[in-house]
């Protein structure tokens, strides 16, 4: 299976009965996300877009047998969510919410390492294998199965890079949104490592952005264990100003901390190829490839 | 969102961190009041704006009695003070901070602040008070104290005494110290402060701790529940665009550019304004509509960018995913006839509908360039924008 997530993924969204959970469950069970129940505190017992509906994450998996939650309730309740879901046992949590205090996030990532629940997310567009499983608010029809390895902070910025690649004939593996937080779930090192031993991926696409010092870390883990298979990087915010917030809570350079040239630098000595122009996605990657 | 000193130092003073006796003045009479109900013959008075280096910038006055306190406040307050964080603008003061003077015998620099890379909260002490920290980590790194918390978020008093006998200081001050870095921690915690320093932290003549200064940083995605905290922000400190952005929920940062910008999501208006940049231009600004934007926000956008008289050029690039491309079109359609734009604008659209919107655009009858590709887009805005200004 790809990492994570296969057709038979069986996947909890918390916040169904919600505005934006309805809407995005809806657009992942017409891609064919196997969505088995939903988690909204009061409302246990009803049903939603057809799928029963539970008061707890308890009860839900005990009920269903998901191994996946998806978080669409408001940021205030999202950390909460996600811990409810990792103590209830899902493997794996997805938080789209934007705007979760970071003392929370910081929080909840040690509650859900403590019951060994891996998080995708905050303020991110989720994660697909296409062709087989979408957890999250991508579109899906752009995507294309194939064996591309892609992570990324952004989100449109993603749809962009993974348009093209499908465009040049290049489908992906999985495609995970990292989030655009100062403090997210997994990292650049964790996807990097599991997509080096995923059958399915031959090559890694990072689309890292200004602030933070997880590109450099990538980075260094690429070039401290010879990574295997090819790196693709690109970086957003090389032309932005010190000191200014650019829409994600962690795009910011703080002083000569997180500049986007220094992120370049990291990733090029250690053999990543760069790719410079965005108009140009596609094409770099399919001629690195070739 | 930061908040000012004297804002700062009354929530240090509610957590028990000493602080020199001080009142915020708006106008030179309420400072001459102020400086009248202090003790002692010596006052600070102090520019009460967010950005650094005031005191380089004359917006720290030393006075010896309340005569150079009234020239002070009169000088000071409604100027334009410009220092190395706001410049080339600068903030207008509006507010003073008249304190007691203190006798300064030593000066560290202490801070509680969120390092995210490590995810978690630390403290840094350090010997060298009063100095650009940043600059004392880069020169002397041996000079900079960090202490974290254990796995649980409990700061232990050993922890906090470690550090400060690390810069000197006698048992007696520790003991102060450890008190203070604690009463730091906590407050952070409670207010979901990413950042509480105190530069300097002075020891007095008589040997005691002094918040002589104080800056604080909070995480805005926390502020809906500290409603106090939120009540501390100072609208006279954000450029008018942001303000006017944040009312209509988008993201808006004002560069020094030409080239106006509108797009949707963070990363890609980002990498729209590198693209740019790699054309041979420059963009006026950062605008991210939101990932879920739809007609009436990019109509908004429109207006916001189009507020910035640097701008001579368009460049409106969009991804549809939900967010459908004929949807943006007819807003940007909209927009342009409303606003009866004369400027050169380009467009850029993928994704979803996207042929649809080509269509609403060409038959606008408007003179609107479309690009395919983002190369292209950035290249023809920048040429148009060119073209404009001769």
């Amino acid at each position: 299976m790809s990492i994570f997530i296969d057709e038979n993924t069986r996947v909890l969204v918390h916040g169904l009965t919600g505005r934006e959970g309805m809407f995005h469950s809806r657009q992942m069970l017409d891609y064919g996300t196997q969505i088995v129940g939903g988690v909204t505190p009061g409302k246990g017992g009803s049903e939603c877009l057809g799928l029963p509906v539970f008061n707890t994450a308890k009860e839900a998996v005990a009920a269903t047998g998901a191994t996946v939650s998806v978080i669409f309730v408001p940021a205030s309740a999202s950390a909460d969510s996600a811990c409810e879901a990792a103590a209830a046992g899902v493997e794996l949590v997805v938080i789209i919410s934007e705007h979760i205090p970071v003392l929370d996030m910081i929080r909840c990532k040690k509650f859900c390492a403590d019951h060994g629940t891996r998080i995708i997310g905050p303020n991110c567009p989720g994660l697909i294998s296409p062709g087989k499983c979408k957890i999250g608010i991508q579109p899906g029809y752009i995507h294309k199965r194939g064996g591309i390895g892609l992570i990324s902070r952004s989100g449109t910025l993603t749809y962009e890079a993974v348009h093209q690649l499908s465009g040049a004939g290049l489908g992906q593996s999985t495609c995970v949104g990292i989030g655009g937080d100062p403090v997210p779930g997994m990292k650049f090192v964790d996807l990097l490592r599991l997509f080096r031993d995923d059958a399915e991926t031959e090559a890694v696409c990072l689309i890292g952005e200004i602030g933070g010092d997880n590109e450099e870390r990538a980075a260094r883990y690429i070039a401290e264990t010879g990574y295997p298979k090819k790196v693709f990087g690109f970086i957003a915010g090389l032309t932005a100003p010190a000191g200014k917030r650019m829409g994600h809570a962690g795009a910011i350079v703080s002083g000569s901390k997180g500049r986007g040239v220094d992120k370049v630098r990291a990733l090029r000595d250690a053999g990543v190829i760069i790719i410079d122009d965005l108009g140009r996605f596609g094409e770099t990657v399919a001629r690195g490839l070739a | 969102m930061n908040i000012h000193e004297y804002q700062a130092k009354e929530l240090l003073r509610r957590y028990g961190v000493p602080v020199p006796e001080g009142r915020v003045a708006a106008t030179v009479a309420e400072a001459v009041a102020a400086s009248n109900q202090l003790p002692g013959p010596v006052r600070v008075v102090k520019a009460q704006i967010h950005a650094g280096g005031r005191g380089k910038a004359g917006g720290v006055r030393l006075c010896r009695d309340v005569t150079e306190v009234e020239a002070a406040a009169a000088a000071v307050l409604g100027s334009r003070l410009v220092t190395h964080q706001n410049g080339p603008d600068g903030t207008v003061v509006r507010k003073l901070w008249i304190e007691q003077g203190t006798e300064i015998a030593d000066e560290l620099y202490l801070a509680v602040v969120l390092d995210p890379a490590r995810e978690s909260l630390c403290v840094v002490a350090s010997p060298s008070g009063g100095m650009d920290i940043e600059a004392v980590a880069a020169e002397t790194p041996e000079r900079i104290h960090v202490a974290f918390p254990d796995a649980a978020g409990k700061l232990w008093p050993h922890q906090a005494r470690e550090i400060l006998f690390a810069c000197g200081l006698n048992a007696r001050q520790v003991a102060a110290g450890t008190d203070i870095i604690l009463k730091l921690y906590l407050l952070c915690l409670d207010t979901d402060a990413t950042l509480a320093e105190i530069n300097p932290l002075a020891v007095d003549a008589e040997g005691r701790l002094l918040a002589l200064d104080a800056k604080m940083n909070f995480d805005d995605s926390a502020l809906g529940r500290h409603p106090d905290i939120a009540e501390l922000a100072d609208p006279g400190e954000a450029d008018a665009w942001e303000l006017r952005s944040a009312e209509l929920g988008i993201s808006y940062v004002r560069l020094g550019g030409s080239i106006g910008t509108l797009v949707n999501g963070a990363g890609l208006a980002m990498a729209t304004m590198d693209a740019i940049a790699q054309a041979g231009g420059e963009a006026a600004n950062f605008l991210d509509a939101g990932g879920g934007a739809d007609a009436s926000r990019i109509s908004a956008g429109f207006a916001l960018m189009l507020s910035d008289p640097n701008v001579r050029g368009i460049l409106v690039n969009i991804f549809g995913g939900i967010l459908r491309c004929d949807i943006v079109a007819e807003g940007v359609v909209q927009a342009a006839r409303e606003l009866d734009l004369q400027l050169p604008l380009v467009v850029r659209m993928e994704g979803t509908n996207v042929d649809q919107a080509r269509a609403i655009l060409a038959e606008s009858g408007l003179a609107i360039h479309t690009a395919v590709t983002m190369t292209e887009a950035a290249a023809m805005v920048v040429e148009l924008t060119k073209e404009g200004m001769q």
